[in-house]
C-alpha cells in the first residue's frame, strides 16, 4: 500500500498546478482544463481518505464531485462559445467589459 | 320669544345660500334685493320682538342665554353654539340688523346694473350673519367666529370691483388695485385677531372656560384688581381690538377699504364691524375693570388716534376717506369712554356713530353716483341745488358728528366727553375738546366745498338725485340722527338717561369693581357749553376758510406747504410699516431663508451626502477591471487567510 | 363572530390592483372602473368602522390576529383606535377622489398607475391598522415602491432625482428603525420569561422599563424616520421636490396621506413606547415644530411655483401638527389628530386645484397666471374656500385643529413657556399673508396672457371631486365633534399615562420602575404625593 501522504502530496501538487493554470493562462479552454484539474486533485484526495479511513462517503462524494464538475465544464463551454461568437476571442485579458 | 333669536341669526344666512347659489340665475334684481334686505329686515323684526319683551320684563330678567348645539369638545374644553341675549347683545343687534337693513335697500339702487350685483348681496348677508354671531355669542370662541368671519366679508367686499386700480398705503402710486387694499385688511386684522387668539389662551388657562358667564362671574369672585394676568389677557384682547376698530397701531388698513363699494363702506367701516372692537371690550367689561392699567391704555390710545385721525381728515380730498378717518377718529372717541370706565357712554357713541356716519356715507355714496364716480371734493362744489334731499340728510349728519345739539352726536359724544374730564383726567378732556372742534372742521369742510360755493366740475355731468331706495334710507338715517339722541339725555337736563339705564344690569359687576367718582352738576353743564362752543368754532372756521374767504385757506397752505404734505400722505406711516415689516420678511425670506438656507444649505447637505456617495463610489469601482483572473486571484487569497487565521487561532 | 372588517380593507385594493394587473392593457375603461370601485368599496368599508368605533373606549377594536413567523413571534396583528380611524377614513376618502380627478390626466399606461395607485392605498392602509411593529415596518416600507414609481414614471421634468431623492431620504430614516424595532424584540427576550416579540400590545407594557440612556436612541431611531415623513425641519427638503414633480393625484396622495403616516408614528409609537425619552426631547421637537411652522410660512410666500408653495405650506401646517403632539394636552392631541385630517383635506384639494389650471396651461408659475377669476368662477370659488380652510378661518375646518393645537400647546404643562404656543400662533397670520397673496395674483388682476383668456371653468367630473371634500371640510368647521368624539378615549389615555410619567420624574423614584398600562386601559396604579 502506498502511504497516504504520498496521494496527499500528488493532490496538492496537481492541484497548486491546477490553481496556476486558472490565474495565469490566457486562453479561456486551458483555463477550464486547469480548473478539471483541481477538481480531479480534490477527487483523489478524497479517494485517498475513503480508502484509509475504510468509509464509502468519500467515494459517494466523488461521484458528486465528478457530476458536478461535469456540469460546469459543459456551462463554462457554451458560455465560452457564446463568447467567442461575440468577440471572436477566447483570451481571458480581452474580455473585460464588465469594468469601471 | 327668546328662542326665537335663533332666527335672527338664521335668516341672513338662508339670504347668502339663496343668493350665493342661485343669484347668478335670478335676473331680476329686485328679486336679489328683496332676498338679501329682506332676510336682514326679518332679522330685525324678530330682534324687535325681543326688545319689546324684554321692556316688559324686569332688568333682572333679561338676561337669557339660548343654546343651540355642542360646537367643539375636546378635552375640558366645551363650547357651544349659544347665543346671550341681553340688554348690550339685543341693542347692538338692533343696530345691525335695522342700519344694515337700510343699506341693503339703499344698495340696490346703487349697485344697479352692476354685473356683481347677487354676490354683493350674498356677501352682504354673510357679513350680517358673521356680524350677528360676534354680537350674540355667549362665548369666545364663537365671538371669534363672527370677527374673522366679518373680517373674511370686508376683504370680500372691499376686492368686490377687484381690478380697479386704488391708491393702496405702502405701495408704489399706481400699482396698487382694490385688491390689494382688500388683502392689507385682512392681514392687519390677522394681526390683531392674534393678540385676540392669546388673551383666548390666557382667558382659558386662567378661567378653564370661555363662556362669558363662566369667566365673568370667576373674575369677579377670584381676581383682584390690578392683577397681572388680567392685565395681559385685557391687553391682548385690546390688541385685537385695534385691528378690528382701526386704533393705533392697526388702523392703517381703513382707509384704504374705501376701495369697496360705498354701502360696504358704510356698513362694515362705519356701523358695524369696526365698532366690533368697541362691542368687545364692553361686553368684557368686567375683565377691564379690574385691570386699571389697561384701561389707561385703552383711552390713551382712544384719544390719541381721535386726535391723530382728525387731523389727516382736515387735509384729505377724497370724499369717503375723509370719512374713513372721521370714524378712526371717533372710533378713539369710544375707546376714550370705554377707557375712563364709561362702558355705556362707549356703546351710546356706539349707537348714534351708526345712525350719522352711516348716513354720511350713503350721502356720499349718492354724490359719487351723481357725479359719475368722482369721488375728489376738490372737483365738486354747488350740488345743494342738484341733489336737495342728499344735501339736507348730509347737513343733518355733519351737524350730528359736530356734535351740536339737539341731535345724537351731541349727547353721546358729550357724555363721553364729561366722563372723560370726571372719571379720567383734565388732559384727556381737553385733548378730546380739541378732538371735536377739528371733527367740526373737517366735517363742514366737506359739506361746503361738496354742496355750497361754486360748480368746480364740467358741464358734461348732469348731477341727478338719486333713486327712492337712495332716498328714503338717507332720510330715516337722518331722523335716526336727530332724534337718536334723545335716548340718552343726561339727568340734569331732565332726560331719562335710558341708555346708560338699560345697560346697567350688564356693568353692574364692572362698575362695581371701579371707584367712579363723581363730579358736580355745574361741571357738567359748563363743559357742555364749552363742546358746543368749540363745535360752533369749528363750523365757523370751516364756512370762512371755505366759503367766505377762499383765498386764506389757500394762503394757509403755502405757509403750511411742508406740515401739509406730510399730514397728506398720512405721516408716511404705511411707507414705515412698509420698510421696517413688509419688506425685511419678503425679501428676508427669499433670500435668506428660502435661496441661501433652504436651497443651499440644507438642501445642500443632502445633496452633499448623495455627492459624497458618488465620490467614494467612484473611488471603489476602480476595482473593478474586468480581468475575471485577477478576481480569482483574490478569491484565493481570501480563502488563504481565511484559512491561515482558522489554522492558527 | 364579527367579519374580519380591517382585512377586507386591505384586501379589497389589493385585490383590485391584481384585477387590473392581470386585464388587457388595452381595456383602459375596465382599468379605470376597477380601480374607482374597489376604492370606493374600501371607503365605505372604512366609513363603517368609523360609525361602529367605540370613541370612548381607548382600547384597540376590530383586533385580528394571525401567527405568521412562528419563531419570532411575529404576527399578522391588526387594529384600530381612536387615533388611526380618522387617517384611515382619508385614505380611504382620498384616493378614489384622486382615481376619479386622473381620468383624463394620465395618458400613458394606465394599468400601471391605477395599479400602482391602489398598491399605495393597501400600504397606506396597512401601516395605520397594523399593530405589530414588523408588520408595521413592511408595511411603511411597501408604500415607498409604488409612490417612487408614481412619481418616476409619470412625474414632471425632473422627476427621476426627485423621486430617487424621496425614496432614499425616507428609507435612510426606515433603516434605522428596523434597528430599533429588532432591538425591542431582542429586549423583549433578554426578560426575565420574555420572548422575542414585535407585537405592540406586548411592547406597550415592557418598554418603558427600559432605562433611559438606551430609550433615548430607540427613541431617536424612530423619531428620525418619522421627522423625516412628517416632514420636520430640517429634514423637509425631500418634500418640495417630490411635490412639484410629482403627478397631481401623487401629490394628493402624499401630502393628504403619507405625511400623516410620520405624525400618526409619533403618536403611535415614540410616545407610549418611550416616554421618559419623550419628555426628554419633548422641547426640542417642540421647538422644531415651531421653526416648522415659521420657516414653512415664510418660504413659502416667496414661492414663484405653485405648488412649491403649496409643499411648503404643508411643512409649516404640519408643523402645528407636530406642536399639538407633543403638547400632550387632550386638547393639543385631539387638534393634532383632527388637524391631521384637516391638512389632508384642504392640502390635498389645493392640490387638486394646483393640477386642474396645469393641465389647462401646462405651467404653474404664478406670473403666469392672472385674472383667472374672470373665466373660470366656479374654480375661483373653490380655490378661495380651500385657501380659507388652510388659513385657518373659522367656521371651516383649520380654524378647530389650529386652535385646538394652539391652546392645548399653550396651557401645556410639558412646555416649559407658553412662548411655543404664541410663535406658533403667528402662523395663523402668515398664512392668510402668503394664501391671499397666491390667490390675487392667480386669480385676479389683469387677463393679459392671451393663453389665459381661453380657459374653461371646471368639468363636472372635477366638481365631482372637489365637492365631497368641501362638503367634509364645512363639517369638520361647523360640528367637529363627530370626529373629536371618536379620538377621546385613546387622546385621553395617552395623555394620561404621559402626565403620570410626568409627575414621576419630579419625584425621586428612578424612571422607569412603573410601567404605563396602555395595553389594559384599567389604571391600577396608586399615586404617591400627587
Amino acid at each position: 500500500m502506498v502511504p497516504l501522504p504520498f496521494y496527499l502530496v500528488l493532490s496538492a501538487i496537481l492541484f497548486t498546478i491546477g490553481v496556476a493554470g486558472v490565474l495565469t493562462r490566457r486562453n479561456a479552454i486551458i483555463v477550464f482544463l486547469s480548473l478539471e484539474l483541481m477538481l480531479n486533485s480534490a477527487n483523489l484526495t478524497l479517494v485517498a481518505f475513503s480508502a484509509f479511513l475504510g468509509d464509502a462517503t468519500g467515494q459517494v462524494l466523488v461521484f458528486f464531485v465528478i457530476a458536478v464538475a461535469a456540469a460546469e465544464a459543459a456551462v463554462g463551454l457554451a458560455i465560452i462559445i457564446a463568447l467567442f461568437r461575440n468577440k471572436q476571442t477566447v483570451n481571458v485579458d480581452e474580455i473585460n467589459i464588465m469594468k469601471w | 320669544m327668546f328662542q326665537l333669536v335663533g332666527y335672527i341669526v338664521l335668516f341672513p344666512m338662508i339670504g347668502f345660500i339663496l343668493n350665493g347659489l342661485l343669484g347668478k340665475k335670478l335676473r331680476s334684481e329686485a328679486l336679489i334685493g328683496g332676498i338679501g334686505s329682506g332676510a336682514v329686515g326679518v332679522s330685525f323684526v324678530v330682534c324687535l320682538l325681543i326688545f319689546v319683551e324684554m321692556l316688559g320684563s324686569a332688568p333682572e330678567e333679561r338676561l337669557h342665554i339660548i343654546s343651540f348645539s355642542q360646537w367643539v369638545t375636546a378635552g375640558s374644553l366645551s363650547v357651544n353654539v349659544a347665543y346671550q341675549v341681553d340688554q348690550l347683545s339685543v341693542l347692538m343687534t338692533l343696530i345691525v340688523t335695522g342700519v344694515g337693513f337700510l343699506i341693503h335697500v339703499y344698495s340696490i339702487g346703487y349697485l344697479h346694473g352692476d354685473p356683481g350685483f347677487w354676490r354683493f348681496f350674498a356677501y352682504l348677508n354673510l357679513f350680517i350673519f358673521m356680524m350677528l354671531n360676534l354680537v350674540l355669542a355667549d362665548n369666545f370662541l364663537l365671538m371669534f367666529l363672527g370677527w374673522e368671519g366679518v373680517g373674511l366679508c370686508s376683504y370680500l367686499l372691499i376686492g368686490f370691483w377687484h381690478d380697479r386700480k386704488f391708491e393702496t398705503g405702502g405701495y408704489a402710486p399706481g400699482t396698487a388695485t382694490t385688491s390689494d387694499a382688500a388683502r392689507k385688511a385682512f392681514i392687519v386684522n390677522r394681526i390683531g385677531d392674534f393678540g385676540f387668539l392669546i388673551g383666548m389662551f390666557l382667558i382659558f388657562n386662567t378661567f378653564g372656560s370661555l363662556t362669558f358667564e363662566d369667566v365673568f362671574s370667576r373674575a369677579s369672585a377670584t381676581i383682584s384688581s390690578g392683577d397681572t394676568i388680567i392685565f395681559w389677557i385685557t391687553l391682548l384682547l385690546f390688541v385685537g381690538a385695534t385691528g378690528k376698530s382701526a386704533q393705533i397701531p392697526l388702523y392703517v388698513w381703513l382707509p384704504d377699504a374705501m376701495a369697496g363699494p360705498t354701502p360696504v363702506s358704510a356698513l362694515i367701516h362705519a356701523a358695524t364691524m369696526v365698532t366690533a372692537g368697541v362691542y368687545m371690550v364692553a361686553r368684557c367689561s368686567v375683565l377691564y375693570a379690574l385691570a386699571p392699567i389697561t384701561m389707561d391704555i385703552v383711552a390713551t390710545i382712544g384719544i390719541a388716534t381721535a386726535l391723530f385721525a382728525a387731523t389727516m381728515g382736515i387735509v384729505q380730498n377724497d370724499i369717503k376717506k375723509i370719512l374713513a378717518y372721521s370714524t378712526i377718529s371717533q372710533l378713539g372717541y369710544m375707546f376714550l369712554g370705554l377707557g375712563v370706565g364709561a362702558f355705556a357712554s362707549g356703546v351710546f357713541h356706539l349707537m348714534t356713530h351708526a345712525f350719522f356716519k352711516a348716513l354720511l356715507f350713503l350721502g356720499a355714496g349718492a354724490v359719487i353716483h351723481a357725479m359719475e364716480g368722482e369721488q375728489d371734493i376738490q372737483k365738486m362744489g354747488g350740488l345743494r341745488t342738484y341733489l336737495p334731499k342728499t344735501y339736507k340728510t348730509f347737513l343733518v349728519a355733519a351737524l350730528a358728528i359736530a356734535g351740536i345739539p339737539p341731535l345724537s352726536g351731541f349727547f353721546s359724544k358729550d357724555e363721553i366727553l364729561w366722563m372723560a374730564y370726571s372719571q379720567g383726567s383734565f388732559v384727556f378732556w381737553i385733548l378730546g375738546w380739541i378732538g371735536a372742534g377739528l371733527t367740526a372742521f373737517y366735517i363742514f369742510r366737506l359739506v361746503i366745498l361738496t354742496f355750497e360755493g361754486a360748480a368746480r366740475w364740467p358741464h358734461q355731468k348732469h348731477p341727478h338725485e338719486a333713486v327712492r331706495t337712495m332716498t328714503v334710507p338717507l332720510i330715516i338715517l337722518a331722523v335716526l340722527s336727530v332724534g337718536g339722541g334723545f335716548a340718552g339725555v343726561p339727568e340734569i337736563l331732565l332726560g331719562s338717561n335710558a341708555v346708560d339705564r338699560w345697560l346697567e344690569p350688564v356693568y353692574e359687576k364692572a362698575n362695581a369693581a371701579m371707584a367712579l367718582a363723581t363730579e358736580g352738576e355745574a361741571g357738567e353743564f359748563f363743559l357742555m357749553g364749552l363742546s358746543v362752543l368749540i363745535g360752533g368754532a369749528g363750523i365757523y372756521f370751516a364756512w370762512l376758510l371755505y366759503l367766505r374767504r377762499p383765498e386764506l385757506s389757500t394762503k394757509l397752505s403755502s405757509v403750511f406747504g411742508r406740515l401739509q404734505k406730510v399730514v397728506l400722505n398720512k405721516y408716511y406711516v404705511d411707507e414705515i410699516y412698509d420698510l421696517i415689516v413688509v419688506r425685511p420678511c419678503v425679501k428676508g425670506s427669499e433670500r435668506l431663508l428660502w435661496k441661501f438656507f433652504d436651497a443651499g444649505i440644507i438642501d445642500g447637505a443632502v445633496n452633499g451626502v448623495a455627492t459624497l456617495m458618488a465620490y467614494f463610489s467612484n473611488a471603489f469601482r476602480r476595482i473593478q477591471v474586468g480581468v475575471v483572473q485577477g478576481y480569482a486571484l483574490a478569491f484565493l487569497l481570501g480563502v488563504v487567510v481565511v484559512l491561515g487565521i482558522m489554522l492558527f487561532r | 363572530m364579527e367579519p374580519p372588517l380591517l382585512t377586507y380593507i386591505l384586501c379589497t385594493p389589493l385585490a383590485g390592483a391584481i384585477l387590473i394587473l392581470l386585464a388587457p392593457m388595452g381595456n383602459v375603461r375596465f382599468i379605470k372602473t376597477c380601480g374607482l370601485v374597489s376604492s370606493i368599496t374600501a371607503f365605505a368599508i372604512s366609513v363603517r368602522l368609523c360609525v361602529e368605533l367605540d370613541g370612548a373606549s381607548p382600547a384597540m377594536q376590530f383586533v385580528e390576529q394571525v401567527r405568521w413567523i412562528e419563531g419570532l413571534n411575529i404576527s399578522y396583528h391588526l387594529g384600530i383606535d381612536g387615533i388611526s380611524i380618522l387617517p384611515i377614513v382619508l385614505t380611504s376618502f382620498l384616493t378614489p377622489l384622486t382615481l376619479l380627478y386622473s381620468w383624463n390626466s394620465i395618458e400613458k399606461r394606465i394599468k400601471g398607475y391605477v395599479a400602482m395607485m391602489l398598491f399605495l392605498e393597501v400600504g397606506m392602509l396597512g401601516v395605520f391598522c397594523a399593530i405589530d411593529t414588523f408588520l408595521f415596518y413592511f408595511f411603511w416600507e411597501a408604500m415607498l415602491i409604488p409612490m417612487y414609481f408614481i412619481i418616476g414614471i409619470w412625474g414632471g421634468q425632473n422627476r427621476i432625482y426627485a423621486a430617487v431623492k424621496f425614496f432614499l431620504y425616507t428609507m435612510f430614516g426606515s433603516l434605522l428603525m428596523l434597528v430599533a424595532i429588532i432591538w425591542l424584540g431582542y429586549y423583549a427576550s433578554t426578560l426575565a420569561g420574555g420572548h422575542f416579540t414585535t407585537d405592540l400590545l406586548e411592547l406597550f407594557t415592557i418598554a418603558p422599563s427600559i432605562p433611559l440612556s438606551i430609550q433615548s436612541w430607540l427613541f431617536l431611531a424612530f423619531a428620525l424616520s418619522f421627522a423625516i415623513k412628517v416632514p420636520l425641519f430640517p429634514f423637509h427638503t425631500w418634500l418640495p421636490d417630490a411635490h412639484v414633480e410629482a403627478p397631481t393625484a401623487g401629490s394628493v396622495i402624499l401630502a393628504g396621506v403619507l405625511l400623516k403616516m410620520g405624525t400618526y408614528g409619533f403618536l403611535r409609537f415614540c410616545i407610549p413606547l418611550f416616554p421618559q425619552a419623550t419628555l426628554q426631547f419633548l422641547p426640542y421637537l417642540g421647538v422644531l415644530g415651531v421653526i416648522g411652522i415659521v420657516y414653512g410660512a415664510l418660504v413659502s410666500m416667496v414661492q414663484p411655483d405653485m405648488k412649491k408653495l403649496v409643499a411648503y405650506s404643508s411643512v409649516s401646517h404640519l408643523g402645528f401638527v407636530v406642536l399639538g403632539i407633543f403638547a400632550l394636552t387632550e386638547e393639543a392631541v385631539q387638534g393634532s389628530i383632527i388637524q391631521m385630517v384637516n391638512h389632508g383635506l384642504s392640502t390635498g384639494a389645493l392640490f387638486l386645484l394646483v393640477g386642474m389650471v396645469y393641465d389647462r396651461r401646462h405651467t404653474r408659475l404664478i406670473s403666469d397666471f392672472g385674472g383667472l377669476s374672470k373665466r373660470m368662477p366656479v374654480y375661483a370659488t373653490f380655490l378661495m374656500i380651500v385657501s380659507l380652510s388652510s388659513i385657518g378661518l373659522p367656521g371651516l375646518n383649520g380654524f378647530i385643529g389650529e386652535f385646538l393645537i394652539l391652546l392645548g400647546a399653550f396651557k401645556s404643562r410639558f412646555f416649559a413657556t407658553p412662548a411655543y404656543a404664541i410663535f406658533a400662533a403667528t402662523g395663523v397670520v402668515l398664512a392668510a399673508v402668503y394664501l391671499l397673496w397666491m390667490y390675487q395674483r392667480v386669480m385676479f388682476g389683469p387677463l393679459d396672457k392671451p393663453e389665459n383668456q381661453v380657459l374653461k371653468d371646471l368639468s363636472m367630473r372635477e366638481i365631482a371631486v372637489l365637492t365631497p371634500i368641501v362638503i367634509w371640510i364645512l363639517w369638520i368647521g361647523v360640528y367637529p365633534s363627530s370626529f373629536l368624539e371618536k379620538t377621546a378615549g385613546s387622546t385621553k389615555r395617552l395623555v394620561e399615562t404621559m402626565e403620570r410619567n410626568h409627575a414621576l420624574q419630579f419625584e425621586s423614584l428612578p424612571p422607569g420602575t412603573i410601567s404605563s398600562d396602555n395595553a389594559s386601559g384599567a389604571v391600577s396604579f396608586s399615586r404617591s404625593a400627587e
